[in-house]
């Protein structure tokens, strides 16, 4: 397989799939196999990508001219091939963990659950090897659409409230801001291709890029830089599954690398440094990131708090990126793994501690450790990762960005992430110690079925998720440097 | 024979009319019919590829030459337009057997098949026509046609429906009619390409200006232009559910026709928008078409009510594209009316499915229908997604055009308004996706089929052109550029 057609099977394998699953609905065994084996298929086809991406290739597919001068085309660069990675990756993990949430919770509908996520992993792929900001767009959309009948899952009037927050506030910001800001861009320089050093630059003056920016950054809601981040906390009725590989991972990673992909291919970093627009965009960054921490602190409900900390983490990010120097984008591309792989195993654990103990507020959590030591284990992994604390991959990403606020002479963002890092071991260590140190409440036991009797550990399946997930964020500590050397060419070449 | 096409593709459903009613029995009368309507989609294909090549065709009727005889004058727009409303036309045909039986029962069925034969030839008629006072013709025959068509609906309100578009698409005539008597008494001609000429010649008179506001506003009656869209709800509402997806697809596209055609070829540019601020009342307008139809749509109960309100809207778009007065803008117009005549007509088609196995089209019953009738759901809901312009779908197309159009003229805060005002059809759509997927089947519900083949191959075919279109664009932006082109160079 050549890595042209391996992009073309990366984004056509999960729709197969999503076909399969149809077909087979009546078949839970199947359908769930098929999942897993496209998951894995789906994985090796990225992987296969990557040696030649190494190399300094940029395996590239473009066809179907539906307007004149604009491809639905594809290439693979270094951030989109990360992105891929962690995003099949996970799914193989996810698919594992879902079968035995989906299951252990007695989840209705479980084909459309099982045939929409193939969807919205197929929109992942394609957004990260998208060439042009059209075809970008294309599976944004897809991506949102797909994952609104994973929110609304339950059918419910709060999940379909919460579906229309989460469809309402994804559409009309992309279609009102970022379809605008790509049609002005198409208008101005006649083309949407992502090129190295930007398409804008020569063609705008500061004030109208200044308004660019704007709509581009607020047309990207996945991105959640506030006010537009209250779609994130009501994706939250979500089945977990959804909220960790989906909610965690790829609909705001999506998000956020479409920031950075707007940032460094349409833009180009040199020319936001000239241009100077970009100031008010780092500090919303840092407000969000200072803010969302604040709030998570005051949610009891371990899910929301765990959203409030992704926009929070999310803003990072977006900072990184704003920064534009070498050393910023590096810790944005790093950031959104690390970031990715710690998440996931805290959402991993507020789902097995539903599906084990039927809790979702953190206040009854105290002692559960003891009872479901391994997902706590686990949690505690996850959190360490998030805050940035060495042997953890997250230590990385956020001594890069802390770099980079450096080298773009503003010290004030070095605080904001060291607040930030404070706030956070705020909100997710003392889930930890509840769960350890504190002593089982006698409702423990009464609210369990009867032949139950006591809390258990997760499902298998679910421990294995978790296993592999928080095993992935020591992992990655030591292995941070193939990651960067990865996505360097996206920062050697410009500049800096 | 080639050379006769033009005088075919109007002659033979004005001779398939009168024989539906000799033949009489159902069936026949609907095979006559079935059988007229494709040959002039035949017609209309060979006239298109004629008119591809560039040349203007001009056919003399009865061998008199114009301008007194009548001239059938045909370029790349009118050969675009033909093509949509004969291809609507017979892609309907076979949905039209199973569902008129259905709605209208099968006595005098014969009746029905005559005024469709009547209503395609006055449409095709107006289009084709080089003629004013013939297009005026024209124009009555597929009004009177209409008129009974919508008469035909199984509601009895029909019958109210169908009188209230009676008086005010009289009136509309009237004032076409009005204008065209003007322009004859001011020019002494009423053939278009002299009316062009010599108006030229005489400039902006009041006579000419006042020939010109009866005729804007007559067209604009018959476009359903916001505020003379009155008629349209209900008469959409209550025809029988496959003469709303005609209605729809055709009848209103062929008035942004006449309105083209009145705008740059009879009345030159000069006269149309420099003279006359006729640009920013379009907009105007279509901007108020734009949001506030598109905000009735919103709470209606009875889903085609809401799609007819949806077309005020659309129409809207086109209008807009057009008051842009530029290449592009008139491109986009045009792009957006065969997108719409695609989409509106594939969903008209669903809900006819609907009606035929649940016998209601009223949001609050059809809890659930995602379940029962999969399929036709599933065209209704991709349908709504070409309204609000999801990406891969022909209405995505057209709203790029539309905002680039937007950009090029420097109206840009209008390109924002455009995008802002497709968010008022996600919210109308949601509301379809919600009750259609997100709702359970009452208990009490009777059990209900998925449509029949003959009705969900039209509709599917449909729907699944307003998806080949949005990725394929050739045909439409190709075809619809270089008539911009060609209607802003002028004919003369």
């Amino acid at each position: 397989m050549t890595p042209n057609d391996a992009i073309a099977f990366s984004i056509g394998l999960p729709l197969l799939a999503t076909l399969l699953i149809l077909l087979n609905r009546r078949y839970p065994n199947i359908r769930e196999f098929v999942t897993l084996v496209t998951a894995a298929g789906l994985f090796l086809t990225v992987l296969s990508i990557l040696p030649y991406v190494m190399q300094g290739e940029r395996p590239s597919l473009k066809f179907l001219e539906f307007i004149p001068g604009i491809y639905l085309g594809f290439e693979v660069e270094p951030l989109g091939m990360l992105f891929a990675l962690i995003a099949s990756g996970l799914w193989i993990v996810t698919t594992f963990y879902s079968i035995g949430y989906m299951r252990g919770h007695h989840e209705k509908n479980q084909s459309r659950f099982y045939a929409c996520f193939a969807i919205a992993i197929s929109s992942t792929m394609g957004i990260c090897f998208s060439g042009n900001m059209l075809t970008l767009f294309i599976f944004y959309e897809m991506l949102t659409l797909s994952t609104y009948p994973l929110v609304a899952h339950h059918q419910t009037k709060e999940a379909k409230n919460a579906g229309r927050v989460y469809l309402g506030i994804l559409i009309s910001t992309s279609i009102g801001f970022l379809l605008l800001a790509i049609l002005w861009t198409w208008h101005l320089t006649g083309t949407l291709d992502f090129q190295i050093g930007g398409i804008l630059s020569g063609k705008v003056d500061g004030p109208i890029a200044g308004i660019l920016l704007f709509l581009y950054m607020y047309g990207i809601g996945k991105a959640a830089l506030m006010p537009i981040h209250r779609w994130l906390p009501a994706a939250m009725v979500a089945p977990t599954p959804v909220s960790a590989l989906l909610h965690a991972v790829a609909v705001v990673k999506a998000g956020v690398f479409s920031v950075v992909k707007v940032l460094v291919y349409i833009f180009g970093t040199d020319f936001l440094t000239n241009i100077k627009q970009d100031d008010w965009l780092m500090y919303i960054a840092a407000f969000t990131l200072i803010s969302a921490s604040c709030v998570a602190i005051k949610k009891d409900n371990l899910k929301a708090r765990l959203a409030y900390s992704t926009i929070s983490q999310l803003a990072y990010i977006v900072l990184g990126a704003a920064l534009a120097t070498s050393a910023g984008i590096l810790g944005s591309g790093l950031h959104i793994a690390m970031h990715a792989f710690g998440k996931i195993t805290l959402f991993f654990c507020a789902g097995a501690i539903l599906v084990a103990a039927h809790k979702t507020e953190i206040s009854e959590m105290d002692g559960l450790g003891r009872r479901m030591p391994f997902t706590f284990i686990a949690f505690l992994i996850g959190s360490m990762s998030v805050i940035g604390l060495p042997p953890m991959g997250g230590a990385w990403s956020k001594w890069y960005l802390m770099i980079g606020s450096v080298e773009a002479g503003y010290i004030i963002f070095i605080l904001v992430l060291a607040v930030s890092s404070l706030l956070n071991v705020a909100y997710l260590l003392p889930i930890v110690g509840r769960g350890f140190f504190r002593p089982l409440t006698s409702t423990e036991y009464m609210d369990n079925n009867k032949d139950e009797g006591v809390i258990k550990e997760a499902p298998g399946f679910c421990l294995l998720a978790m296993g592999i997930t928080s095993l992935g964020c020591i992992v990655l500590f030591f292995y941070a440097d193939t990651i960067v050397r990865l996505i360097e060419p996206v920062v050697l070449t410009t500049g800096q | 024979m080639i050379a006769q096409l033009p005088a075919l593709i109007v002659v033979i459903p004005l001779i398939g009319a009168p024989l539906c009613m000799l033949v009489r029995y159902r069936d026949w009368s609907w095979t006559v019919a079935t059988l007229c309507t494709w040959a002039s989609f035949v017609c209309a294909w060979i006239i298109l590829q004629q008119a591809t090549s560039g040349n203007t065709i001009s056919y003399q009727m009865g061998g008199w030459a114009p301008p007194l005889g009548i001239e059938y004058r045909i370029d790349l727009t009118n050969a675009f337009v033909l093509l949509v409303v004969t291809g609507i036309g017979s892609i309907i045909m076979p949905y039209a057997r199973e569902s008129i039986r259905s709605e209208f029962g099968t006595r005098r069925i014969y009746f029905f098949y005559t005024a469709y034969l009547l209503c395609f030839c006055g449409l095709l008629g107006v289009t084709i026509t080089g003629d004013a006072f013939n297009l005026f013709v024209f124009l009555e025959i597929n009004s009177l046609a209409t008129y009974v068509l919508i008469a035909m609906g199984k509601n009895r309100r029909a019958l109210t429906a169908a009188y209230q578009y009676l008086i005010l698409g009289t009136i509309g005539a009237t004032f076409i009619v009005i204008g065209i008597g003007l322009l004859y008494a001011e020019t002494g001609t009423l053939n278009m390409y002299d009316l062009s000429n010599r108006i030229a010649e005489v400039g902006a008179s009041r006579t000419i200006g006042a020939a010109f506001a009866f005729l804007v506003v007559g067209i604009s009656l018959k476009l359903a232009l916001f505020p003379l869209h009155l008629w349209l709800p209900n008469s959409y509402t209550y025809a029988p559910s496959m003469i709303s997806a005609f209605l729809a697809a055709t009848a209103t596209k062929v008035a942004v026709y006449v309105l083209l055609r009145f705008l740059f070829t009879v009345f030159n540019y000069e006269l149309t928008f420099d003279a006359l601020p006729l640009d920013y009342i379009l907009a105007c307008l279509a901007l108020i078409a734009m949001f506030a139809a598109s905000t009735v749509a919103i709470f209606q109960q009875n889903l085609k009510r809401m799609l007819a309100y949806s077309s005020i809207a659309q129409i809207g778009y086109i209008v807009l594209g057009i008051s842009f007065a530029s290449s592009a803008g008139v491109t986009a117009g045009m792009v957006h009316l065969f997108n719409h005549a695609m989409i509106k007509g594939g969903m008209f088609l669903a809900l006819g499915c609907i009606m035929y196995r649940v016998g209601t089209v009223n949001i609050n019953k059809l809890d659930g229908i995602g379940k029962r009738m999969p399929l036709t759901t599933a065209a209704l809901i991709l349908g709504g997604f070409g309204l609000i312009g999801v990406p891969l779908t022909a209405g995505f197309i057209s709203k790029w055009y539309l905002v680039t159009a937007a950009l090029e003229r420097g109206w840009w805060p209008l390109g924002f308004l455009i995008l802002l005002s497709s968010l008022l059809a996600v919210i109308y759509v949601w509301r379809l996706v919600e009750a259609a997927y997100m709702k359970p089947v009452p208990e009490n519900a009777k059990v209900v089929e998925e449509a029949p083949g003959s009705l969900l191959f039209p509709t599917w075919f449909l729907i699944g052109a307003s998806i080949y279109f949005g990725i394929e664009t050739n045909l439409t932006v190709g075809v619809a550029m270089d008539a911009a082109k060609q209607l802003l160079g002028g004919l003369g």
